[in-house]
């Protein structure tokens, strides 16, 4: 009896049961793979690789590099803090004449502007006399335009003398270089970013807070009605998360603008003069008030969810034993909706800070959120620089991506 | 859940006073949708209500901006005859015509391609052996969470920069679906991928809560009765998550219909979706015209909401799930 517990387990046809067995779990393993590998490999093609095709693209840009060959190869020769001399004007006189004549002037001056503004009009003003110039060409360039001289300008040469740079992300954080190759912050006028991504989580976190105030008491509601009553009920929220986003926001312009619904009734009851209407659209105000109307469905199901199931016998037990009804609920149902209030708030504040359609619509000049800010770069055939402030707001959206992951699990998000 | 008999007077008021908060939030949610339905049939070009329709006179209502959807961009006079050959050029002409039509055959194919490529992955990832679920899961999902204008500059750059050259065997084969230069940018085939991959979310998520409450042993059941592989799938799994498939289907197509960012940003001036022409009234001139396609867009969401209703009722009671 003893042998028989030493051998082996085996299958009917022989073969030892635990390679059986793990063959047979690979093999199953394998089975699970396959069914998702064709949606696996279309999401790498049409999602995961353009994401990083637009990575690449912000730290990559070859206006000036590609159309200034003598000057990078000057600049190669000579290292950081080496004498600006009449070699390197010459170089770059023998560029300025070429790029005339393939009209790349305003490429390389549009990649040096990134980082030195108001290049793009003395790179084509000199590259229509380059031809004409005479040695000295330092003297003949600065008696062109003064910045020629300028030692920060041949810092940032320096730094644009490689396709692949990080200057984008130092412009999108509010830096810029000074003529000791250092980094400093950027002229206050030109210190957008920083703020306006600052801006943006303010109202992202503002309008989870107003969505989390509206959404909890009908949560409440809809988790302790009868089911049949609270169905009904729950059309209600789930019809906005049906209708297409930009009906939302065009009858929202409908109602909120100075001639609308909401201001003609406060005319009406006289809270408000015909004179002085509120200006709610076109605004930050009417960014905060689309967007918290926009996202609340996101708040009041996943709240939902969690109190549906807080058994009621909790709080009558504590009223039994003599809470009020306001330390019953501080107490008890509240810390029991604590899961529910993070889900929900994560999600929302996850969709408000990428928000895009709705502050461009009712936004007006201060309510737009850097989302926009992406979308004017791109406009503008900025392409590294709206791919940096993409990327920066990838990096934020992924982080907190995690964190819904760890704390709650993406794959507990519902639908209604 | 009704008041308790030894509730305060205060508790009385705040039962009350909770429930008129409830019905104001209620009211904040439905009031912008619904209000858009009376304001489409307004005679005048304003977005408020006049006095004759607040008198329910008939005079203040008429179904000029519902004509207008069919006579943008027709080039015919404004008193042509409407007969067989007037309708016949608003079907080939009429702008809003063209971006529904174009609105419905990138969302039919791209709810095809996120259903069967959503559903077939969702049976994987319920698996219990599938290996890296969490991770795989993460990304899959993530076209939901990733801000849409980081999603549209990506394809921007894919779509524009990847074309196959004149002469590949490829760029023969998929010649008509790929625009002059063999690029994917300002094709239909380049939306159509693009609104899949951001329905694909909702189909997982759809079909993933369906197969949850999925009872395996039925496909056990069905191999020792004989059944192939084959046959199980379409004869036990499919009838059973069925509704999960459908409502996926439908959220998959409800993203595509309402997409604006990706289309503005790859769509050449052959593929003006709805969304894109709502996106072009509303920046400019914001004209009635844009409340009555909000109207038949509020009507056709409520179609789909009751549609998914329904599903989800029936799966719940298929899979033995009632509502307590």
């Amino acid at each position: 009896m003893a042998d028989v517990s030493q051998a082996p387990l085996q299958t009917a046809d022989g073969r030892p049961l635990k390679a059986a067995l793990a063959k047979a779990q690979a093999r199953a393993k394998r089975r699970a793979f396959l069914l998702v590998l064709p949606l696996l490999a279309f999401v790498l093609l049409t999602f995961v690789l353009p994401i990083l095709q637009m990575l690449q693209r912000s730290f990559y840009h070859d206006g000036f590099s590609a159309n200034a060959p003598a000057t990078v190869a000057w600049l190669e020769e000579h290292p950081q803090g080496s004498e600006i001399d009449e070699t390197a004007y010459a170089a770059l006189v023998s560029d300025l004449a070429a790029m005339q004549k393939a009209k790349t002037a305003g490429a390389a001056g549009t990649r040096i502007n990134y980082t030195y503004p108001g290049t793009i009009s003395i790179f084509k003003e000199a590259a229509r006399e380059a031809a004409k110039l005479q040695p000295p060409y330092k003297a003949a360039l600065v008696a062109l335009d003064k910045k020629w001289e300028d030692p920060l300008l041949w810092v940032t040469f320096r730094h644009a003398a490689s396709p692949w740079t990080t200057d984008f992300y130092m412009v999108s954080m509010d830096l810029r270089r000074s003529t000791d190759d250092g980094l400093q912050r950027a002229e206050p006028e030109m210190r957008i970013h920083l703020q306006l991504f600052v801006k943006t989580f303010g109202l992202s976190a503002l309008i989870t807070g107003l969505c989390l105030l509206l959404a909890f008491p009908i949560a409440h509601l809809l988790a302790i009605l009868p089911m049949r009553k609270s169905n009904l009920l729950m059309i209600l929220v789930l019809l906005p998360f049906w209708t297409s986003l930009l009906v939302r926001t065009s009858s929202w312009i409908a109602l909120g603008q100075e001639s609308g619904i909401v201001n003609d009734i406060l005319v009406g009851i006289g809270i408000v003069a015909d004179d002085n209407r509120i200006q709610m659209m076109y605004n930050k105000y009417g960014t905060i008030l689309v967007m918290t109307h926009v996202l609340l469905p996101f708040m009041v199901l996943p709240l939902y969810s969690v109190m549906r199931v807080i058994p009621p016998s909790y709080a009558r037990a504590a009223r039994s034993l003599g809470a009020t009804s306001w330390t019953t609920f501080r107490r008890i149902y509240l810390p029991q909706t604590l899961p529910g209030i993070a889900a929900g708030s994560l999600l929302v504040f996850i969709l408000a800070v990428g928000y895009y359609i709705t502050p461009a619509l009712v936004g007006g000049a201060d309510g737009t959120l850097i989302s926009n800010l992406i979308s004017f770069h791109m406009a503008k055939a900025n392409w590294s620089q709206a791919a940096a402030l993409a990327a920066m707001l990838l990096v934020l959206v992924l982080i907190l991506y995690w964190l819904y992951d760890r704390l709650i699990g993406i794959d507990r998000l519902k639908l209604g | 859940m009704a008041l308790p008999v030894y509730a305060s007077p205060l508790e009385r008021v705040w039962y009350y006073a909770f429930r008129v908060i409830c019905a104001l939030v209620f009211v904040f949610l439905i009031a912008p949708i619904l209000i858009v339905i009376p304001l489409s049939f307004n005679v005048e070009p304003y977005f408020s209500f006049t006095e004759k329709m607040l008198a329910l006179d008939p005079a203040g209502y008429s179904w000029r901006w519902y004509d207008t959807l069919l006579t943008f961009g027709v080039n015919a006079p404004e008193d042509a005859v409407r007969d067989g050959s007037w309708w016949a050029q608003v079907w080939a002409e009429a702008t809003w015509i063209k971006a529904a039509k174009n609105s419905l055959w990138v969302g039919f194919w791209a709810t095809i391609l996120a259903t069967v490529l959503g559903t077939t992955a969702a049976l994987g990832l319920s698996r219990p052996e599938m290996p890296y679920r969490r991770l795989i899961t993460a990304i899959l999902l993530s076209p939901m969470i990733v801000p849409i204008i980081i999603i549209a500059t990506g394809l921007f750059f894919a779509y524009s920069s990847t074309c196959l050259p004149q002469g590949n065997i490829l760029a023969d084969a998929f010649s008509p679906f790929l625009s002059a230069k063999g690029c994917l940018a300002n094709t239909h085939l380049g939306i159509i991928m693009a609104h899949a991959t951001l329905g694909i979310p909702f189909v997982i998520i759809t079909v993933t809560a369906t197969l949850s409450g999925f009872d395996q042993s039925l496909i056990r059941a069905s191999a020792s009765l004989g059944a192939s592989p084959r046959t199980t799938f379409f004869k036990i799994i499919m009838p059973l998550i069925l509704p999960g498939v459908i409502s996926g289907g439908l959220f998959a197509f409800v993203t595509s219909f309402d997409e604006v960012v990706a289309v503005l940003f790859i769509a050449g001036p052959d593929q003006q979706t709805i969304p894109r022409q709502m996106w072009n009234g509303i920046r400019e001139a914001i004209s009635p015209a844009i409340l009555a396609i909000a109207t038949i867009l509020v009507i056709v969401s409520i179609a789909l909401l009751a549609t998914v209703e329904l599903l989800r009722r029936r799966s719940e009671r298929l899979r033995g799930v009632t509502p307590q």
